[in-house]
């Protein structure tokens, strides 16, 4: 059943993508990046990974896309025809994902028990976690107590990025103001 | 006569709900999924939608763009204000072991609790300054 849902979830995914290549329409786009994003939460929630699909919906399928749309109304809808050729991007683009491809060959089956990532650190989140810090989520103990100093940095992140574009739109907005 | 009456009036029994289930989120992270940066981004968008439906500057007249400025940074400092309070109570910088006068479980529960406040101010008022910036703009 779950190897069923997953493909199905696979292959809509694969057909919005080639969508969004193919569309010329940039409003069309938008809504076909917010539907990559909820297939993309769908299937987190098949791989058990709760807390990233939540992140991913209200993220990628929503937020995203109201930015993108705001960003839209500011400019053309159209997709303005490419000056280059497309063929040495594909290239590339190809030759990584051909990579990174390779590189999943070596990658330990999913969940196995055995691997580095559930017998070292993660076993021993979960083996003291109860005790230490009673939080039955342990993603949340990890992100908020373990590594809150990773999640400090996190939160660092996003504020820096808020005044960046602050920093970059409200400048601009004076500017213009200057000009007439 | 409004084309979009059917939009307002779905918006606004939708809006507080989509605050609680923010709340809900925040609050209830210790036990399912989610946690300060969902909650923020929901409760940012349950405002974005807000702001769709009946107009930035009767969204901004809620949420004024000069208190979301304040939050963006003050979520950062309660996040390294209870960082430094670890340092205060004789722990590490963010170690929260100490701040219940040595109940270690009990100080755990605060710590993350304060934290994850610190997201939700920081992450929701973000998002909201940056869509105030886009939105404000309009048309050339």
């Amino acid at each position: 059943m779950e190897q069923l849902i997953n493909m199905v979830l696979l292959t809509l995914l694969a057909a919005i993508t080639f969508g969004i290549i193919r569309v010329r329409n940039l409003f069309a786009v938008v809504v076909l990046t917010s539907a990559y994003s909820f297939l993309m939460a769908s299937v987190m929630i098949v791989l058990d990974a709760v807390d990233v699909a939540m992140t991913e919906a209200s993220v990628g399928a929503g937020i995203s896309t109201v930015l993108a749309l705001g960003a839209l109304y500011l400019t053309k809808t159209e997709e303005a025809e490419p000056r280059y050729s497309p063929l040495l991007p594909a290239l590339v683009a190809v030759g990584t994902g051909a990579v990174l491809v390779f590189g999943t060959l070596d990658l330990p089956p999913f969940g196995r028990a055995d691997t580095p990532l559930n017998t070292d650190v993660g076993a021993d989140y979960l083996a003291r976690n109860m005790a230490e810090t009673d939080i039955p989520n342990v993603v949340t103990a990890v992100l908020a107590s373990y590594r809150g100093f990773d999640t400090l940095g996190e939160t660092t992140v996003v504020f820096t990025a808020g005044i960046g574009v602050l920093m970059l739109l409200k400048r601009w907005r004076k500017a213009a103001r200057r000009e007439d | 006569m409004r084309l979009d009456t059917i939009l307002r009036v779905i918006a606004k029994i939708f809006i507080p709900f989509i605050l609680m289930f923010g709340l809900y989120v925040q609050l209830h992270g210790d036990y399912g999924p989610g946690g300060g940066f969902q909650a923020g981004v929901i409760v940012a968008a349950g405002i974005i939608l807000y702001a769709i439906i009946y107009g930035i500057a009767a969204a901004q007249r809620a949420v004024p763009p000069g208190l979301v400025e304040v939050m963006m940074p003050l979520g950062v400092a309660i996040f390294a204000g209870v960082g430094i309070a670890g340092f205060v109570t004789g722990r590490n910088f963010l170690d929260y072991s100490n701040l219940m006068h040595g109940d270690m479980v009990h100080g755990q529960h605060w710590g993350v609790f304060l934290v994850e406040i610190g997201v939700l101010v920081t992450v929701s008022s973000t998002m909201l300054a940056i869509f105030y910036a886009f939105a404000g703009r309009g048309r050339e």
